[in-house]
């Protein structure tokens, strides 16, 4: 009598479970369409065509490179004002401050967090993990452009990139494993 | 006579709290038309409260007086009543309607993305505040400046204790200051009460808020996010000028910064006594090293490390060096490359190098510390 | 057929004694007094970490002990109050009372009950053993927000995701009881909507259970690869997001908030009829306010959380969504006071803990609606004002309704009567310190003191000397709760089967003591 009961309580217990970790992508595709936490798209996106000639936004971008990292990461210039729908672009010079082989990952961020899926990057070097020679300077590309939908109120907009070290990680180097952040 | 005493005594008690904005008892109104709008939310949610609960208590007070057994109260028979119920789950839901529209439109007032006059980044760390006025080249770290000892009941505590720091946040009166929150660990909450500001801090994500501050003054707040041993020990201090003296003291900031690069290249040709080292290593060991590794140097096992015969401290100065420039990521070791000068770091390694029982008789010059930071920079 | 079962198993469990008696016993009055005694320690102990807290507050400045080990006292305090003391308390509670409200001879699944306590002690004993560990024990909060308690926290970490597995385990297996035993064996005739209202809230509080501790256990779970094992749902730098680890908790953590009030407001719906001599008022509305407020609480979660940084959508609609409980939740309140109305009102010492309950959770209802305005969290989060809101829902509200339900039941488990006087002066005791406790505590907050700091600015000083004088005077009050059921259980006035004469319910039909096995043969219900 109790068998058949206590089998789906069995399963609905199992189910929230795994429910808890259905929330992982679930979160995503909601942070996706609401712009929650400022995540944009870490895919490039299509090219624009439509340019809204009434207005100019500004967008400013920042780097947010944790104490100890041993990267230097920063836009040749702080702020661009453009127009929605206008395709820009800018240089960001980074550079390996260590002696060893590293590997960065840019994560993006924009704030307000509503304007975060109104803001395109074409290309964009958050995409991928990037690899550094010992010491090495890079010029980064930064293609973007601001969506012609992005509600009036949002003037200027802000997008942030927070450089992480994954060289443990990415390289799993035996030297990078046993002493990490040597100078 | 009764009757209005107990008029008054309401009245008094009711309307106490409207006179007592700022007071220790309540809600700071502060000096945003945010922080305002929010009192007044406050104050209004409150009243509503407190006149249902008058209300209600009054009845059930009424009968727990009148309907008591001991009166000889017999018990009615009823139990139900469907037209009750829907009047008192209506009306509740009216009230809640009245409260909902001042609420929205503070939200939304408060959620405003029009262009801002000054934009600056907010960065939390362990456990200590990182300021940078983005587009004009100035940041500076802001750590609690309240001695230890007046934590520890050594020493008399001051009217701002634990709420004073080193360097507060400068902004302007009457302008539109965003501020961009990240965190560099933990999460982080920035908060000041008289702005209605309160904002996590990320780690990897930056959130936005904004103030318009209408007088001048110096406003306190605290961390507000459990962030770890030192939670309660990193309180904001936001000082509000005049536009004026605004600009005044940026451009100041941007001076002392070219005078600091200038003064530090001096001192790499110099050679300090280590008396001078030791001093000035004490007070930068107490100021930014002893919250963990404590006064004593012998740490909190299991937590931070005791620097009494410690290995790196009595070991490779080039990995000396590179923990205090770099720390130890993942741990709560921070990187002090950008928090100290040269010269600090120096002091506060020879101080580390000949204290508690460490004997290693070294001193150690700027130039040293300076060499390291080029030979490993590839410069 | 289980009456059978139930009964061959009886035979052989009479034998045993001491120490085996109870580790084995697999009677739900037995386990329902294991819980009991087990949840009345873990308050002591809890409660004494409380003490710390309050002892090292009571003046600024650090005196007793260091920031660190304050941090830990917080954090092992909540858990222990939350897993330990009031849900362990109303599991017992439902064990006791639930096979005898319905008619039932025993629980559902006996010897999984036998389990389902047995594993408790040994989860507490792992995370209380995790304060003497190096580096000492868990020290992130009881909400163990990444990544302070992955990155940034020593190994206690392991021994607390290993503790919360065992405690959910305990919570579902106990949860899955109750249901089996609520749907499968009630008394002929007793339909759904004549079920005590008691067991209609610890119905719906069972599913609560079952819906969101494995949602905890996918949380602490991540908590653990995220340290260990180098997945990284929460850390940016690998894609995850911490902001993501609120949302996860918070999904478990509001539901479970109402996991601890729900058994309460079945008791004080007990216990108001009782002593106002009258029936319940709104008996089904009753029910349907229990289900709307569980429901409700699925989607107000993020209400924890307006200040990590929401759209304006999701605040608003957060905003909504949690005022809209106070409709319930005041529907409750209106009933409770209409059964009262044209009553026949004695003041016996579980009704005097019911209107306390009334009174003081509606004054934590008060501030919940308050924090649930947006604008206005934004002032109050994380403030002392937050904590004076759950304490006063949860102590005056859910400890005080296990007062009441102990004080009413605690003749009809004994068979005796305990002392009024110490009861009086236990109650007396405190009502007093609890508000002297916690009302200055809206104060301080209002006036800026965050929450979980070992120190604070001088213009919080003197509140916080009261609010300590009121914890320590609260703390001591207990012990004479303690020595009233401790005397109680050993001797005193006789009591008949009905204890109190506007009761009812099936309860009260057995004799007092209630014998270990009773309804062997099911009642009709009419």
């Amino acid at each position: 009598m109790h068998a058949a009961l206590v089998k789906k309580l069995i399963i609905a217990v199992v189910g929230m479970f795994a429910f808890a970790f259905a929330l992982v992508p679930l979160y995503d595709v909601f942070c996706e369409v609401t712009g929650l936490n400022g995540k944009p798209d870490m895919e490039a996106a299509q090219a624009s065509s439509l340019v809204d000639e009434s207005r100019m936004v500004d967008v400013s971008f920042i780097t947010q490179t944790k104490q100890g990292v041993p990267f230097s990461v920063k836009a040749k210039q702080f702020s661009v004002a453009v127009k929605p729908g206008e395709m820009s672009e800018l240089v960001f010079v980074a550079k390996n401050l260590s002696e060893y082989q590293r590997v960065m990952q840019a994560i993006p961020s924009v704030s307000p967090g509503k304007a975060a899926k109104y803001l395109h990057k074409v290309a964009c070097f958050c995409f991928d993990r990037q690899p550094f020679e010992p010491n090495q300077e890079v010029e980064f590309k930064l293609v973007f452009y601001v969506d012609t939908e992005l509600p009036q109120d949002v003037q200027e907009l802000t997008l942030s990139y927070a450089i992480f070290d994954i060289s443990d990680v990415a390289l799993a180097r035996d030297d990078a494993k046993t002493e990490p952040y040597k100078g | 006579m009764r009757i209005s005493k107990f008029a008054y005594l309401l009245t008094f008690l009711l309307l106490s709290p409207l006179t007592l904005a700022n007071s220790d008892y309540n809600m700071r109104k502060g000096v945003t038309d945010v922080s305002h709008s929010v009192y007044e939310l406050h104050m209004t949610i409150f009243l509503i409260c407190c006149v249902i609960g008058l209300i209600v208590f009054s009845v059930m007070f009424w009968a727990l007086i009148k309907h008591r057994k001991s009166k000889g109260a017999v018990a009615a028979q009823f139990h139900e009543s469907t037209k009750v119920e829907i009047v008192w789950t209506a009306i509740p839901f009216l009230i809640l309607v009245i409260m909902a529209i001042p609420a929205t439109k503070t939200l939304i007032a408060m959620e405003d993305t029009s262009k801002a006059d000054i934009t600056i980044k907010v960065t939390g760390s362990q456990w200590k505040w990182h300021y940078e006025y983005l587009g004009h080249d100035v940041d500076f770290f802001s750590v609690l400046s309240t001695p230890l000892s007046q934590v520890n009941n050594e020493e008399e505590k001051t009217e701002t204790y634990l709420l004073d720091v080193d360097k507060p946040l400068v902004i302007p009166t009457n302008k539109k200051v965003r501020f961009l929150m990240t965190s560099d660990d933990v999460i982080h909450s920035w908060w000041v009460p008289d702005f209605a500001v309160k904002k996590d801090a990320n780690p990897g994500f930056i959130n936005e808020a904004w103030t318009k501050v209408n007088e001048e003054g110096i406003y306190r707040g605290q961390c507000a996010e459990l962030c770890g041993k030192d939670h309660g020990f990193m309180p904001v201090v936001v000082e509000a000028v005049s536009p004026e003296k605004f600009e005044q003291w940026l451009t100041e900031q941007q001076l002392a910064k070219t005078e600091a690069v200038k003064e530090a290249e001096a001192l790499l040709s110099q050679t300090l006594s280590k008396e001078e080292l030791m001093t000035e290593g004490q007070t930068v060991y107490m100021g930014y090293c002893a919250a963990c590794h404590q006064p004593t140097g012998l740490g909190l096992p299991g937590v931070f490390p005791g620097l009494k015969d410690n290995a790196v401290v009595k070991g490779e100065l080039d990995e000396h060096i590179d923990v205090l420039l770099n720390g130890r990521p993942g741990t709560a070791m921070q990187a002090f490359a950008k928090q100290l000068t040269v010269k600090q770091i120096a002091a506060v390694i020879t101080y580390k190098r000949n204290s508690w029982g460490n004997d290693t008789g070294e001193v150690i010059q700027p130039s040293q510390v300076q060499a390291f930071i080029d030979k490993t920079s590839g410069e | 057929m289980s009456t059978q079962v139930q009964s061959s198993e009886h035979a052989h469990e009479e034998h045993l004694t001491g120490i085996k008696r109870w580790l084995f016993t697999t009677n739900h009055k037995e386990i329902g007094s294991l819980y009991l005694i087990f949840s009345l320690v873990m308050f002591l102990i809890g409660g004494a970490m409380a003490m710390v807290i309050r002892a090292e507050l009571f003046q600024p400045g650090l005196q007793l002990v260091d920031p660190h080990f304050f941090n830990q006292m917080t954090t092992v305090h909540g858990l222990i109050m939350v897993f330990g003391a009031v849900m362990p308390a109303f599991t017992g509670l439902a064990n006791w009372m639930i096979p005898m409200m319905i008619g039932a001879p025993d629980m559902a699944l006996p010897r999984m009950n036998n389990w389902s306590f047995w594993i408790l002690p040994f989860a507490f004993a792992i995370l209380l053993a995790s304060l003497f560990m190096e580096g000492g024990g868990p020290a992130f909060g009881w909400t163990f927000y990444a990544p302070l308690s992955t990155t940034y926290s020593n190994d206690n970490t392991a021994l607390f995701v290993f503790a919360v597995h065992i405690m959910g385990i305990s919570s579902i297996m106990g949860a899955i009881n109750v249901i089996v035993t609520i749907v499968n064996l009630r008394a002929p005739g007793m339909t759904w909507m004549k079920l005590p209202l008691f067991v209609w809230t610890w119905l719906i509080t069972a599913f609560l259970l079952i819906a969101v501790m494995p949602v905890l256990a996918g949380a602490v779970t991540m908590v653990l690869t995220d340290k260990y094992f180098g997945t990284s749902f929460f850390d940016a730098a690998g894609g995850g997001d911490p902001v993501m680890f609120q949302h996860i908790f918070w999904f478990f953590g509001h539901p479970e908030v109402y996991i601890m009030i729900l058994p309460a407001f079945g008791i004080i719906s007990t216990i108001v009829p009782t002593f106002s001599r009258k029936k319940l008022f709104g008996y089904s509305s009753m029910v349907y306010a229990t289900s709307s407020i569980a429901f409700l609480s699925f989607i107000v979660w993020a209400h924890h959380m307006f200040t990590t940084g929401m759209p304006l959508a999701g605040e608003l609609f957060f905003m909504y969504a949690t005022m809209l409980i106070s409709v319930p939740t005041g529907v409750k309140v209106f009933n409770w006071v209409a059964t009262m109305w044209r009553g026949s009102i004695s003041f016996e010492i579980p009704m005097m803990f019911s209107i306390a309950f009334i009174v003081l959770f509606t004054l934590g209802g008060f501030s919940g609606l308050m924090l649930a305005i947006t604008p206005a969290d934004f002032q109050y989060h994380d403030t002392y004002f937050v904590v004076a809101h759950f304490h006063y829902v949860l102590v005056t509200g859910a400890v005080f309704s296990i007062m009441a339900a102990v004080y009413y039941w605690l003749p009809k488990w004994t068979g005796h009567m305990y002392c009024i006087t110490t009861a009086k002066w236990h109650f007396w005791m405190s009502l007093i310190s609890v508000n002297i406790l916690f009302f200055p505590m809206h104060f301080v907050g209002l006036a800026g003191m965050p929450r979980r700091i070992p120190d604070y600015a001088l213009q919080f000083a003197d509140f916080n000397a009261i609010i300590s004088i009121g914890g320590f005077a609260f703390g001591l009050s207990q012990l004479i709760f303690v020595w009233c059921v401790f005397k109680c259980a050993r001797g005193g006035e006789s009591v008949p089967a009905k204890v109190w004469d506007g009761a009812e319910g099936l309860e009260w039909e057995v004799p007092s003591p209630a014998p270990l096995h009773t309804f062997s043969t099911p009642p009709e219900v009419k």
